[in-house]
């Protein structure tokens, strides 16, 4: 197996009083996709904000390429450049052309010239079938569309790990396929993945590994086949019922 | 087929014509009666004025043509100001007064938003300032600044000219509204803009600038330019500090003549700086309507 990019080691977090991460510890390597399962409220969403620091956790450990992102050294804006991160409402710049929302982060986050980054950009569109969209500002493009234009907009910067929080979730049924088509696309060319999801298909398709969360504990993990055919855990066995 | 019972369903043949009263708003008869109430309205009003009792000496005291006339250039040998010259000084302050009430503005709103451990004093004295600027009167702030000012004797501070006080006065009133519309501005871009743009590396300060501002800019800009509308009528205030402005002017010509079409001068010229930017501004706010229209 290739090297651990991610570890989380117990890891706690609390709003308030209320704990949403129970101590969750996980690991993510190289080219792997990791698929999030578990209910609505579970947790997947605070647990992948904390990866990218846009959360920060009570107790326990994150590492990210061997660096803890406990210690107070660490620059989140550096962390955020490697992890890419797509939200469930796309959250496309709205002002921005479809080209600009892609430039936007290698240009003002990595300081590149834009001379420099508009064909890696005009290839990246051409890649999810919108490079004849590109002068065009995102509400004219389907939910589909747009969310495909925010993957993009992540793999501008060329992230070592890429984290989905439901990215099918807000689509019209009809428009799903094609955001998971892409999804698929960039695991079998070896994109890391975190990714929460209530497709458990996809999941089963893609996934190496198969996270469920219920109530912020990780109660079990393994492989697709295993977890999905033959689960450990009556809770596990319950959810996988119900969504079926 | 013809066996409905029910008394609910109706077997009259709907009729879709405006009723015949109506009928005199409907296409171009509609052009003939918009035409047709603007006339009869302002001849009522132009009536108003000649047929009341005391008509004849309002139209001498406030519409006289010669008087307004002298009021405009002004009368230097019998020491009276120009009213046409008078609303220049209203107008540089105007300007002046709207540079500074954005930057200080913006700035108060950063203050209030930052969330910053270093910056707690600030963020409290930025929240005192803007509560108690917006409880004053600006009439309070005029008096305040422009008579307890130079008694000061501190130097720079002290010895400015009165226009330069009413200046510090309407700039420190309203900038603390409109840093409450920069704030409002901003807290209407939705949050999911911020997350997108912190996990994309942007840094909080580009994330400012690139992707929350220019969203920002759009709901901020019609009560922007209502207040500096508002702000405009405000630098009127400046005859209370003995500023020869337009409506000193127009006092002073009152004061003379015992006749107030001065002051009718000083309101017109006040509406020729304040219609096109209220013109603007409903402008502005239309198409905006138009565009939030067509996308939803
Ligand atoms: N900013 C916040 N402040 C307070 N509580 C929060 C916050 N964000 C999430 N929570 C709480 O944390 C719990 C887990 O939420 P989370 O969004 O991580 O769940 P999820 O598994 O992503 O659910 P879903 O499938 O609905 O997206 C929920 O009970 C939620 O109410
Ligand atoms: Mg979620």
């Amino acid at each position: 197996m290739s090297e651990v990019i991610l570890e989380l080691d117990a890891v706690v977090k609390k709003f308030d009083d209320n704990e949403v991460l129970k101590g969750i510890s996980l690991q993510l390597h190289r080219h792997e996709v990791v698929c999030l399962i578990g209910a609505s409220g579970s947790g997947k969403s605070t647990l992948l904000r904390c990866v990218n620091l846009l959360e920060t956790i009570d107790q326990g450990t994150i590492t990210l390429f061997g660096q803890s992102l406990n210690d107070p050294r660490i620059d989140p804006d550096q962390v955020r450049r490697h992890t890419g991160m797509v939200f469930q409402s796309f959250n496309l710049f709205p002002h921005l052309s479809v080209l600009e929302n892609v430039l936007v982060g290698p240009v003002r986050a990595l300081k590149r010239k834009r001379s420099d980054v508009v064909d890696e950009a005009m290839h990246l569109l051409e890649r999810i079938g919108l490079s004849d969209r590109a002068k065009e500002f995102p509400e004219r493009l389907s939910g589909g569309q747009q969310q495909r234009v925010a993957i993009a907009r992540s793999l501008a910067m060329k992230p070592a790990l890429l984290l989905l929080d439901e990215v099918t979730s807000a689509l019209d049924p009809s428009l799903v396929g094609e955001v998971l088509d892409l999804l698929r696309d960039l695991a079998t060319s070896g994109t890391t993945m975190l990714i929460a999801t209530h497709e458990m298909n996809f999941a089963r398709d893609v996934a190496h590994q198969v996270a469920y969360l219920d109530g912020g504990v990780l109660v079990e993990q393994g492989a697709p086949d295993q977890l999905f055919t033959n689960p450990q855990h009556d809770s596990t066995r319950l959810f996988l019922e119900r969504v079926r | 087929m013809s066996n409905i019972t029910d008394e609910s369903v109706s077997e009259e043949r709907p009729s879709f014509f405006v009723p015949r009263r109506k009928q005199l708003l409907v296409g171009r008869r509609g052009i003939v009666a918009s035409t047709l109430s603007v006339v009869i309205f302002l001849g009522g009003l132009v009536a108003v004025f000649y047929l009341a009792p005391g008509g004849a000496a309002v139209r001498r005291f406030y519409f006289d043509r010669h008087d307004m006339w002298e009021a405009f250039v002004g009368n230097h040998n019998a020491g009276l100001s120009s009213v046409g010259i008078g609303i220049f000084t209203n107008i540089w302050v105007f300007l002046v007064s709207e540079v500074f009430i954005l930057i200080f503005g913006l700035t108060i709103a950063w203050t209030r938003m930052s969330k910053s451990p270093v910056l707690l004093p600030f963020r409290i004295l930025a929240t005192i300032y803007s509560d108690i600027f917006r409880g004053i009167p600006v009439l309070l702030v005029f008096f305040l600044v422009g008579f307890g000012l130079p008694p000061l004797g501190i130097a720079v501070v002290s010895y400015q000219s009165v226009a330069v006080y009413g200046c510090v006065a309407l700039t420190l009133t309203y900038s603390a509204y409109v840093a409450e519309v920069f704030r409002a501005g901003i807290y209407s871009v939705p949050h999911g803009q911020l997350l997108a743009a912190r996990s994309l590396g942007l840094t909080n300060a580009t994330t400012m600038r690139r992707v929350i501002l220019p969203q920002a800019v759009r709901t901020v800009i019609p009560p922007l330019l209502n207040d500096f509308i508002s702000l405009q009528k405000d630098t009127a205030l400046l005859s209370l500090l003995g500023v020869i402005e337009a409506v000193n002017a127009g006092t002073i010509y009152q004061d003379t003549k015992f006749n107030s079409s001065g002051l009718v001068v000083a309101s017109l010229l006040f509406l020729a700086m304040t219609v096109p930017l209220t013109r603007f501004t409903d402008g502005l706010i239309a198409r905006d309507r138009k565009r939030r229209l067509a996308s939803s």
